[in-house]
């Protein structure tokens, strides 16, 4: 308990020392200007902010990874480009009505930030959202549009995945990028 | 040609791509057959066709202070737009309101518990 | 640059006439939220691209506003609207 308290005592710290650095580069950017008024202005804001509405703690095991953030950026800007025309010569396309499909993924890495950056990345991008979650089994629901058939919606579901490798060797422990290799989770019925 | 003209050759491209895929998304919301694909349209002009736009205005207006407003705004789209596309989506699943004609797969269907939330 | 102004006014147009044809029709309160939220999108759109022509960021802030405002409105109706299974 000693032990642990304390190393949850730091990490809960940094989560707050982050959280603080985000908000005043917000204030910043708002303000648009740098002067030391506006930067001693945002400090306390961020203060203000952080003891009045307090973070629920957010397990951040690993540490960002410069290549790999890079990697998932560019890879993220592509797909982006590519699903909205692709969506967008759907959406002119006359007398074709689009097949959909629901899918379930669950991730390989249980982790609540990579669910939420897998799930935001995911939807950010034009074609696919978010339909529901489940937090403890780290499982996303995915409505995807634009699936012809079967093997489309597979290609769909390794894409996913491949999303998700990318986020966690952008940010993942080395615990959790050897979680990776780890076969893809077989369905949760067949054992409850 | 001067850096001036090829300045506004670029921002006028990002605004008329930008403004394309508006129209697309009009386009798709109105022809789409059932509301989860709609919002699929629904993304594109608050995704990247917005993100176009601000970078036309920034090439044009660059200038400090209005760049990082600009900057702000795509920032505050790119984090809030999934929070609401996923709770509008889970409302519209919940209610019912998913075509399940049109779907090849419908795998949470297959989890789900009568409250609509995924089986544990 | 007119020109593009024009062409971006009449595609800008032409997405909001749709969209608002949407609106209307519905049928359903989750239709028009997502239909109004794009909307907004698109009249964010529109200020930022007549910030980008006349080269006046007086408006600006307005879409700090709109941007956040969009969130807010849809995030809490889908949080209230009625549940069909319960």
């Amino acid at each position: 308990m000693t032990a642990g308290s304390s190393a949850v005592r730091r990490t809960r710290w940094r989560d707050r020392i982050v959280a603080a650095l985000v908000l005043v580069a917000v204030w910043m950017l708002l303000w648009g200007v740098f002067s030391w008024a506006t930067l001693a202005g945002g400090i306390v804001v961020a203060a203000v902010v952080l003891k009045v509405f307090p973070l629920p703690a957010v397990t951040f095991a690993g540490r960002p990874h410069p290549l790999g953030l890079l990697r998932f950026a560019v890879r993220f800007a592509g797909d982006l480009v590519r699903a909205s025309v692709q969506l967008a010569v759907l959406a002119f396309r006359l007398g074709h009505q689009p097949r959909s499909a629901i899918i379930r993924v669950p991730l390989r890495v249980p982790s609540d930030l990579v669910l939420t950056l897998t799930g935001e990345a995911v939807s950010l991008v034009p074609g696919s959202l978010i339909v529901d979650t489940d937090q403890a089994s780290t499982t996303l629901y995915i409505h995807v549009i634009g699936v012809a058939d079967r093997d489309a919606v597979e290609r769909f579901r390794r894409e996913v995945y491949a999303t998700e490798a990318r986020i966690v060797r952008a940010i993942g422990s080395e615990a959790e990028i050897g979680m990776l290799g780890r076969p893809v989770p077989v369905r949760r019925r067949e054992d409850s | 040609m001067t850096v001036q003209t090829l300045a506004d050759l670029v921002a006028g491209a990002c605004l008329v791509s930008g403004a394309v895929l508006s129209l697309a998304a009009g386009v798709g919301l109105l022809r789409f057959p059932d509301l989860l694909s709609r919002m699929h349209a629904a993304t594109k002009p608050q995704v990247l066709g917005l993100l176009l736009i601000l970078a036309g205005a920034a090439v044009r207006l660059h200038n400090i202070i209005d760049v990082t407003t600009l900057v702000l705004v795509g920032v505050f789209q790119l984090v809030t737009a999934p929070v609401a596309a996923h709770m509008v989506g889970r409302a519209v699943y919940r209610a019912g309101q998913a075509r399940g004609d049109l779907l090849i797969v419908d795998e949470l269907r297959e989890d789900r518990t009568d409250d609509g939330s995924p089986a544990r | 640059m007119t020109v593009v102004g024009i062409i971006v006014s009449a595609l800008l147009f032409a997405a909001v006439s749709l969209v608002l044809i949407r609106i209307v029709r519905g049928p359903t309160t989750l239709d028009r939220i997502v239909a109004v939220d794009v909307l907004l999108a698109i009249v964010v759109c529109a200020i930022a691209a007549e910030a980008a022509f006349t080269r006046d960021a007086t408006s600006l802030p307005v879409l700090v506003v709109l941007s956040i405002l969009g969130f807010i409105g849809s995030v809490t109706v889908a949080r209230f609207s009625p549940r069909s299974r319960r």
